[in-house]
């Protein structure tokens, strides 16, 4: 198999509501694939049920050779696998950013303090935030503070890449420099999944992008989808979006 | 009102009084610190554990919270020679102070992990880090470093209950106003005295904790003198009501 | 006999107990009528007023409450009155719940937006009724939580007036436990007696907390 995430008919409910009805679709290695919908589509159930932040309850799903759907899968360490970047960045605010950044992989890699300094100084300057290290996140704007986040799920070197709405919370001028990042991961082979609402950026980075609707995979493409929609759901969404 | 205040007897007791002093500082210490682990222990078992494990940390807590110290103390105490252990009454006092003031720690520290942003969990979660790891470096010390005002009080006050201690013959700094009273007949002034040096050590203690935080928390240093603190609405009182509304 | 205490001493016991409440209502009764001008003042314009109420505040909650009992009971002696050990207790805790209402109430008050200040002052009204009409009623129903909180410390608190010799529910089942030498029986007896008039308090505390945050979302 070498599709890193591979969904299979996947369902999951919210007590009696069902939110994801059914999705299948696979994420081959070193590609970037795209969520896109409204608000409650279920594209950031779908997002999370793969770090095994949310259960699903029918279906298959598999992801880094894990089986999640059996209850045996061992998601601690399936989350060493996968890094995940959410929209509140949800930094540790006491500590660091250096610190931020090097608490997983001392914690849980036991990886020795010097090399974790190292780690988090090439990371920090893959995001362009090398001289940042000594502060606190409050001191830092959204967009530093999102770009530490991604450098913190990269310190764990992760095989695939999840970004939960990355630039909603974000002013529109500075959701430039986030975007910048996450597009030089995708040039370096990194694979990706993105649940995003910039248009534009789903069209130039990724290799499919994926309309979601009412739980459902309503209309599924690759890059050029956008530029191309066939049912008139997803033109009036892109229309609305313009 | 006939009366002269007559103060002499600091000169010949100021011995007494210190040793009373060092007793109920050394009383505080340990009930203190082992309060509060006790305390942080029981919150940790309030919110991580099972429910069975969650619903005996809350009987414990509710049980040591409605019911007075003195009482534990004595229950304590008094049980325990009956039961033929000579306890020194100093041990029973520190461990039924411990005890007392577990629940209130408990109750502090709980709502101080609870305002932890559930985001913060996820993320630590999403690091790979065990729940071990993600409560201890994560959510404590966030959870610790809001809630710090409330502890503050709350130590406060268990240093301020050390006094009750007297009562099973514990010989600290209230004990010796008994003294002074049966020897001198100043009862009135011995007391005032030795008010006033509660005062000073409550003072005292607020600024060490205060110094500890600033030790224990760096970041507050970069970060709250920038944070305007007006806000149309002032922070609810539902935390007096965790600290018997004693702000620091 | 019940469990080695006789009827009669489990009375002794009881009567204890209904003084421990007696004592109860007049900290809160006498803690209301000098911590509400402690908490109002508290929140004056005049820099001295709040000096002297925060002063206050900080003097009673800095002294344990046995100092404070011993001090008003050799007080009244000295000025030369022979007054019940009930007078001294009273005073004591008196003195007790007003800094920590005051201090409980002072914090409702101010919780009061700042808006709400400014849009009666711009009715004309004077300094007292906004007070009266606009601000105290608002905080009062902040206030009730904490303060039924606060009982609740009340109640354990009189348990401290044993030190000058006050008959409540610890004085007496101490008194029955030196002549008896059952003090697991006795003790666990006096603790459910105030844990069944503290916990009750802590539950609609509680209680109300949880209702005054659901209805805050103005």
């Amino acid at each position: 198999m070498n599709s890193t995430v591979q969904f299979q008919n996947v369902r999951k409910c919210y007590g009696h509501n069902e939110v994801l009805k059914g999705i299948s679709f696979d994420v081959p290695k070193g590609s970037v694939v795209a969520l896109i919908g409204q608000s409650g589509s279920g594209k950031s159930t779908a997002l999370r049920c793969i770090n095994g932040l949310e259960e699903i309850h029918g279906g298959e799903l598999y992801v880094c050779g894990r089986a999640l759907h059996e209850k045996s899968c061992d998601i601690t360490a399936l989350r060493l696998q996968v890094g995940i970047v959410f929209q509140s960045y949800n930094l540790f605010p006491h500590l660091t950013v250096e610190k931020n950044i090097t608490l997983a992989p001392r914690k849980v890699k036991r990886t020795a303090p010097k090399e974790a300094r190292e780690l988090a100084a090439h990371v920090l300057s893959q995001v362009g935030l090398a001289d940042k290290a000594g502060e606190y996140p409050d001191q830092l704007s959204g967009g530093q503070q999102q770009r530490v986040a991604i450098a913190r799920s990269l310190a764990m070197q992760p095989e695939l890449m999840l970004f939960d709405e990355v630039t909603s919370a974000l002013d529109p001028q500075i959701t430039g420099e986030v975007l910048k990042v996450i597009e030089g991961l995708a040039k370096d082979g990194m694979t990706m999944v993105l649940v995003t609402h910039e248009m534009g950026f789903a069209s130039a980075v990724a290799d499919q992008i994926i309309y979601m609707r009412e739980g459902v995979v309503w209309e599924a493409g690759d890059g050029n989808l956008l530029k191309h929609p066939s049912t008139p759901e997803l033109q009036q969404f892109i229309s609305n979006g313009l | 009102m006939n009366y002269t205040f007559d103060f002499s007897f600091i000169g010949q007791y100021w011995p007494s009084l210190l040793d009373g002093l060092w007793i109920s500082a050394e009383m505080s210490a340990v009930a203190l610190i082992g309060g509060f682990l006790l305390g942080v222990m029981l919150a940790v078992a309030r919110t991580q554990g099972s429910p069975t494990v969650r619903r005996l940390a809350t009987g414990f807590v509710d049980l040591t919270r409605n019911t007075p110290l003195i009482v534990q103390t004595f229950w304590l105490f008094f049980g325990l020679s009956a039961l033929g252990f000579l306890v020194p009454a100093i041990a029973a006092a520190v461990v039924a102070l411990a005890v007392n003031t577990s629940g209130y720690t408990c109750e502090i520290v709980r709502a101080g992990i609870d305002s932890v942003h559930y985001g913060q969990k996820e993320a630590a979660a999403c690091l790979g880090l065990s729940r071990s790891q993600v409560m201890r470096n994560v959510v404590l010390p966030q959870a610790i470093e809001k809630m710090y005002p409330a502890l503050i009080s709350q130590f406060v006050l268990v240093m301020l209950a050390t006094s009750i201690m007297s009562q099973i013959s514990v010989e600290e700094l209230t004990a010796v106003g008994l003294q002074i009273q049966t020897r001198t007949f100043r009862g009135f002034e011995a007391y005032l005295v030795i008010a006033a040096i509660y005062l000073v050590m409550s003072w005292l203690l607020r600024v060490i904790m205060n110094l500890c935080y600033n030790v224990a928390f760096p970041r507050q240093r970069h970060i709250s003198q920038a944070r305007s603190t007006f806000r149309p609405g002032a922070p609810a009182p539902s935390d007096t009501s965790i600290a018997t509304g004693a702000k620091p | 006999m019940i469990m080695g205490v006789t009827s009669g001493q489990w009375f002794f016991i009881l009567q204890g107990a209904g003084w421990t409440l007696i004592l109860s209502l007049l900290g809160f009764v006498g803690g209301t009528v000098v911590g509400l001008p402690v908490a109002v003042f508290g929140t004056s314009n005049s820099r001295v007023l709040r000096i002297l109420t925060g002063g206050y505040v900080k003097l009673i909650q800095g002294i344990p409450l046995p100092v404070v009992m011993f001090i008003c009971y050799f007080g009244i002696s000295i000025a030369g009155y022979d007054l019940p050990a009930l007078v001294a207790a009273g005073i004591a805790m008196t003195l007790y719940s007003s800094a920590f209402l005051g201090e409980i109430w002072r914090g409702c008050i101010e919780a009061i937006p700042k808006t709400q200040w400014e849009a009666s002052e711009s009715l004309a009204l004077g300094k007292i009724q906004v007070l009266t009409s606009v601000i105290l009623p608002q905080a009062f129903r902040v206030a009730i939580p904490p303060t039924v909180g606060f009982l609740v410390q009340i109640v354990k608190n009189t348990s401290y007036a044993v030190v000058i010799g006050f008959f409540d529910l610890t004085y007496s089942s101490r008194v029955i436990n030196n002549s008896t030498f059952k003090p697991f029986v006795i003790f666990t007896a006096a603790a459910l007696i105030y844990f069944a008039m503290c916990y009750p308090l802590s539950v609609l505390s509680y209680r109300l907390e949880r209702k005054l945050k659901r209805h805050s979302r103005l």
